[in-house]
């Protein structure tokens, strides 16, 4: 028996050997380095320069780098509710006796199999101030034209209206599945005691429907925070920063101005943020809800 | 009965605001350039001139034999692997099993905002920058795909593997002549959701790939339309956008199920 478990042993640290290699390079090394690269200035090119502290310092008085957080703050307070309410929305309607269910859910995923990059150069067109398909429809309509991407205002908000159009359908059957995963009996109950389909969506979907909406938060929240092709294609960050996006200005430093000591210490704080937002969103949300 | 019509009307408008971009972006790339903005997709002068300017200016082609090269050899080694780690985990005992468990899960928590700049300096080091080693080592693993195999296989039954192992089977031999065969819903997921994000991920080309020759299509396709080199022709844009969409939506014509159905496992692997 003694023997047996030996044998097993080695086999088991053969086995796992190679993600002990790939976890040391690719997970270890990076995060020990990352944090001998924050007190450091380099270009790469020339020696690493120790600088202490200086790099906080410099941080903390960047106004550029706080504004693109605040930008993907505005994106995602524009993205996450939307993409709840419409995810949820399609996802009820999807969750009855529907002819042609299957094609219904295949288009609206459409969008998540596609390139971001697709969407990204597609919408570039549909929010065309004179040309684009959008305001086009809206003059039809006889509404006014919108500068979607060219006032300051809107186009952080616009490109988080594109990200929901991108990545709703993956919510809609993530919401699917958590309907579909509710008893149906306390449904059957609810009708006995005659409440109405209102009440029975506020008094049974949506609190059985907590741990989904906490996953489609989370997962939102974590995409939303690494935003960057979007912007980097769409807009450059403009007009006036509105949309440089936190990854966009990481991006920036590190590969434009190979600051690489400087962009290490904004993506550590920056990480720092996306964890802290993402345990107070569970927090917030599960006890909220119940 | 009313209900019922206003739900497929709410339903057929969706389908309209989901699809109707696709199909108006496709046939925009066969009008004259004064036609594009049109709403409607027909026109009576259809060409392909703009995939021609496409294929003359970038080397699209070879991107697509690139993005193919690499997302293949990510898909296979995150299966390859992702399938004995995942074995070890919840078929062999050994001392730090349960360590190793909680470590994995703790890289999965790890925002990649923190490591994406040493992993660059990392690939660029060791002198992988421009090559597809640097496309591929750093996507070798990924502890996801790990508890995908693990919380499979832990429903396999371990007398399949005890009877295997008294015919004088090796550990490498049963994973891959038993577990692997009745693991095929686990194998589809980890394979398409990994293909799916290797395929479409353009952050880590951007920083590792200069040379054109060595770029990933959404790659290629992004520098093209934002270097400039698209010039302002709405036609050739779309164009290449419509190209890099094309082999996605074949693969998601014909896997539509399976593509659905991976995606819906992230959901409950909580």
């Amino acid at each position: 028996m003694v023997k047996m478990k030996n044998f097993k042993s080695g086999a088991g640290y053969f086995m796992v050997l190679p993600y002990i290699i790939y976890f040391l390079t690719f997970v270890a090394y990076p995060l020990i380095f990352s944090f001998i690269l924050i007190f450091h200035r380099w270009n790469i090119a020339t020696p690493m320069e120790f600088i202490g502290f200086k790099n906080f310092i410099r941080l903390f008085n960047d106004e550029l780098f706080f504004k693109s957080i605040f930008n993907t703050l505005v994106f995602l307070s524009v993205h996450i509710p939307l993409q709840v309410f419409i995810a949820l929305f399609f996802a009820q309607l999807l969750n009855q006796k529907i002819k042609m269910k299957g094609f219904f859910r295949s288009l609206y995923f459409l969008p998540v199999v596609v390139s971001g990059v697709v969407v990204t150069i597609l919408w570039q067109q549909m929010y065309a101030y004179e040309t684009g398909l959008i305001n086009q429809v809206l003059v039809e309509a006889g509404f006014k034209k919108i500068p979607w991407l060219v006032s300051p205002e809107l186009a952080m908000p616009s490109i988080a209206v594109m990200a929901t159009w991108k990545n709703v359908g993956f919510y809609i059957v993530i919401f699917l599945a958590g309907l579909q995963s509710i008893p149906k009996e306390l449904y059957e109950v609810a009708e006995i005691d005659g409440a109405s389909s209102f009440q029975k969506f506020f008094k049974i979907t949506l609190p059985m429907l907590n741990p989904t909406v906490v996953l489609v938060v989370v997962l939102s929240t974590i995409g939303g925070f690494s935003l960057f092709i979007e912007p980097y294609i769409m807009t450059g960050g403009g007009p006036m920063d509105s949309t440089l996006s936190a990854m966009l200005y990481i991006y920036n430093q590190a590969f434009y101005f190979n600051h690489m000591g400087y962009a290490a210490t904004l993506g550590f704080f920056f990480a720092l943020i996306i964890l802290t937002v993402v345990i107070i969103q569970r927090k917030f949300i599960e006890r909220r809800i119940y | 009965m009313k209900g019922k019509v206003l739900t497929y009307f709410i339903l057929v408008i969706g389908a309209l605001i989901f699809a109707y971009p696709f199909l108006w972006m496709v046939f925009a790339t066969l009008k004259p350039e004064i036609e594009i903005a049109n709403i409607w997709v027909f026109s009576k002068n259809i060409s392909f001139k703009n995939y021609s300017i496409v294929l003359n200016k970038i080397p699209i082609i070879r991107a697509f034999f690139n993005s193919l090269f690499v997302s293949l050899s990510v898909t296979f080694s995150v299966i390859f692997f992702g399938s004995i780690v995942g074995y070890a985990l919840s078929k062999l005992n050994f001392r730090g099993r349960e360590f190793l468990l909680i470590l994995i899960l703790f890289t999965m928590m790890i925002p990649f905002q923190i490591t994406l700049i040493p992993t660059y300096i990392l690939i660029a080091k060791l002198g992988l920058v421009d090559t597809y080693a640097g496309l591929i080592l750093p996507g070798m693993m990924s502890s996801f795909s790990i508890l995908v195999f693990r919380q499979f296989f832990l429903t396999i039954p371990d007398s399949l593997i005890e009877s295997a192992r008294l015919d004088g089977c090796n550990d490498l031999q049963i994973l891959f002549k038993i577990i692997i065969p009745l693991s095929k819903p686990a194998v589809s997921t980890v394979g398409i959701l990994t293909f799916m994000s290797s395929w479409n991920e353009v952050l880590w080309p951007l920083i590792v790939i200069r040379n054109e020759k060595l770029m990933t299509m959404p790659q290629l396709v992004t520098i093209f339309v934002v270097g400039g080199q698209a010039g302002s022709q709405l036609g050739v844009q779309l164009a290449s956008a419509t190209l890099l969409a094309l082999p996605i939506v074949i693969a998601y014509s014909f896997f539509q199920r399976y593509f659905i159905e991976s995606m819906a496992t992230v959901g409950l692997k909580e």
